[in-house]
C-alpha cells in the first residue's frame, strides 16, 4: 500500500496548514487537499462510494460552501492574534498534543487482529451491498435523514432571509432623488464621463478630455485618484513625435503620396494640437501626484 | 495491509482539528477543524469496516457525511447572520451573552 505512505504525510502537512494559515481561503484549499487524499484513502480501503460520495459531497458542496461564505464574509477576514484568554493558545495547544500522544499510543498498543477485508462483502458490489443494508437494517436511519436535510435546507433559509424594513427604492424615486440632488447639491444630473478612449489607450485609467484640452476629474474612478495612478492625459501624446518619424522612416517610399495628398495625415493634427501644449503645467502637476502616489 | 496505520492517522487529523478548534478564532477556520474532525472519524470508520469484513461502518461514515453536510448550511447561515448585525467572523465578538 504505497499510496497510503504517500499519502499520509501530505494530509498530515496540509492540516497543521490549516492551524497555521493566516488566510481563510488558503484553510479551505488546504482542506481541500485533506479531503482529496481522504477519498483516495476510502478507494484504497474497498469504499468506492464512499470515495466518489467524498469527492462530490466534501469537496464539491461543502468546501465550495466555505469558499462562498468565505467571499461573502470579505475574503481578507483574517484572524486575530489577540488572545482573549491569557496563555490560551499555549494551553490549548499542550493539551492538544497530550490528546493526540495518549490517542496514538493508545491504538498502537491494541492489536487490531488480522483484517478480514472486505472481498466477501463486496462480492456482489459495493454499492448493491450498502443499499441492501441501506434499505433494510439502516432503513429507519435513512428516513430520519430526510427529515434531518429538509429541517437544515429550512433553517438555512430562515437565517439567510431578511425582512425588508425600508419600501424598495424603484425608478421614479431613484429619478426624484436625482433630481433633487441635482437642484440642492448640485450634483450632475446626467452620468459621469466615461474614461477617454483614445487610439493608443483605452483603460480606465485614461482621463476623458474635455473641450478645452484639460482632463475631466469626474472621467475616472476616485479610487484611482486616491491612488494617484491616473495617466496624465497630455503625457498621453508624449511619444507621438518618435512614432511618426518611425513610421515616416519606414514608409517614406510607398506613402509619399498618400502623405502630399491628405497633408500631414491623422496624426498630425494630434501631434501639434495647441491644446495640448496649453495644459502642459496641469499635466504636469498630475504627474507629480502620481509619482508621489508611487513613492507612497 | 495492517488497519493500524489507518487509525493513526485518523488520530493525528483528530488531533490537528481538535487544537484547531481551540486555538482559531475565525468561526469559518473553526468550522473547517470541525469537518476535518468529522473527516478523521469517518476513515476510522472505513477502516473498522474493513478490518471486519463488514460494510456497517462504511453505512456509518455515510450517514456522518449527511450530518455533516446539514451541520455545514445551518453553521454557515449562522456565521452568515452574525457577520451581517456584528460584522465580524471571529468567534471572540459574539459575546453578547456574557454581560
Amino acid at each position: 500500500m504505497i499510496g497510503f505512505w504517500i499519502l499520509a504525510p501530505v494530509m498530515v502537512a496540509a492540516a497543521i496548514g490549516i492551524l497555521f494559515a493566516r488566510k481563510a481561503v488558503h484553510a479551505a484549499l488546504l482542506l481541500a487537499v485533506v479531503m482529496i487524499a481522504l477519498a483516495v484513502m476510502y478507494a484504497l480501503q474497498d469504499a468506492p462510494f464512499l470515495f466518489a460520495v467524498q469527492i462530490v459531497v466534501y469537496t464539491g458542496a461543502i468546501l465550495m460552501l466555505f469558499l462562498f461564505v468565505l467571499m461573502l464574509v470579505g475574503v481578507d477576514a483574517s484572524d486575530s492574534v489577540v488572545e482573549t484568554i491569557k496563555g490560551q493558545r499555549l494551553m490549548a495547544t499542550i493539551v492538544g498534543l497530550l490528546f493526540g500522544l495518549v490517542l496514538v499510543v493508545g491504538v498502537a498498543q491494541v492489536s487490531l487482529g488480522a483484517v478480514t477485508g472486505l472481498d466477501e462483502a463486496n462480492a456482489e458490489g459495493n454499492v448493491p451491498a450498502l443499499a441492501s443494508l441501506l434499505f433494510s437494517r439502516y432503513v429507519f436511519a435513512f428516513e430520519a435523514t430526510s427529515a434531518l436535510l429538509i429541517t437544515a435546507a429550512i433553517g438555512a433559509m430562515v437565517l439567510a432571509h431578511r425582512e425588508r424594513l425600508t419600501p424598495k427604492i424603484g425608478q421614479s424615486e431613484r429619478a426624484a432623488q436625482r433630481m433633487r440632488d441635482y437642484t440642492e447639491h448640485g450634483k450632475p444630473l446626467t452620468p459621469l464621463p466615461t474614461p477617454g478612449v483614445f487610439a493608443r489607450h483605452n483603460a480606465v485609467d485614461t482621463p476623458a478630455l474635455l473641450p478645452d484640452g484639460t482632463a475631466a476629474p469626474t472621467s475616472v474612478s476616485r479610487v484611482l485618484s486616491a491612488r494617484g495612478t491616473v495617466r496624465s492625459a497630455p503625457a498621453l501624446a508624449d511619444d507621438i513625435e518618435e512614432f511618426i518619424t518611425s513610421l515616416g522612416h519606414g514608409e517614406d517610399t510607398s506613402r509619399a503620396e498618400d502623405s502630399a495628398e491628405g497633408g500631414s495625415g491623422p496624426l498630425g493634427p494630434i501631434a501639434g494640437d495647441p491644446s495640448q501644449q496649453g495644459d502642459s503645467q496641469q499635466g504636469d502637476s498630475q504627474q507629480g501626484d502620481s509619482q508621489q502616489g508611487d513613492s507612497r | 495491509m495492517s488497519a493500524t496505520p489507518f487509525i493513526v492517522l485518523s488520530a493525528i487529523l483528530f488531533t490537528i482539528g481538535c487544537v484547531g478548534v481551540l486555538t482559531r478564532r475565525n468561526a469559518i477556520v473553526v468550522f473547517m477543524c470541525i469537518e476535518l474532525m468529522l473527516n478523521a472519524s469517518n476513515l476510522a470508520l472505513v477502516t473498522f469496516a474493513r478490518a471486519h469484513g463488514n460494510l456497517e461502518g462504511q453505512v456509518a461514515a455515510f450517514f456522518v457525511m449527511v450530518v455533516a453536510a446539514a451541520e455545514v448550511v445551518v453553521g454557515l447561515a449562522i456565521i452568515m447572520t452574525i457577520f451581517r448585525t456584528r460584522r465580524s467572523a471571529s468567534v471572540d465578538d459574539a459575546s453578547l451573552l456574557k454581560y
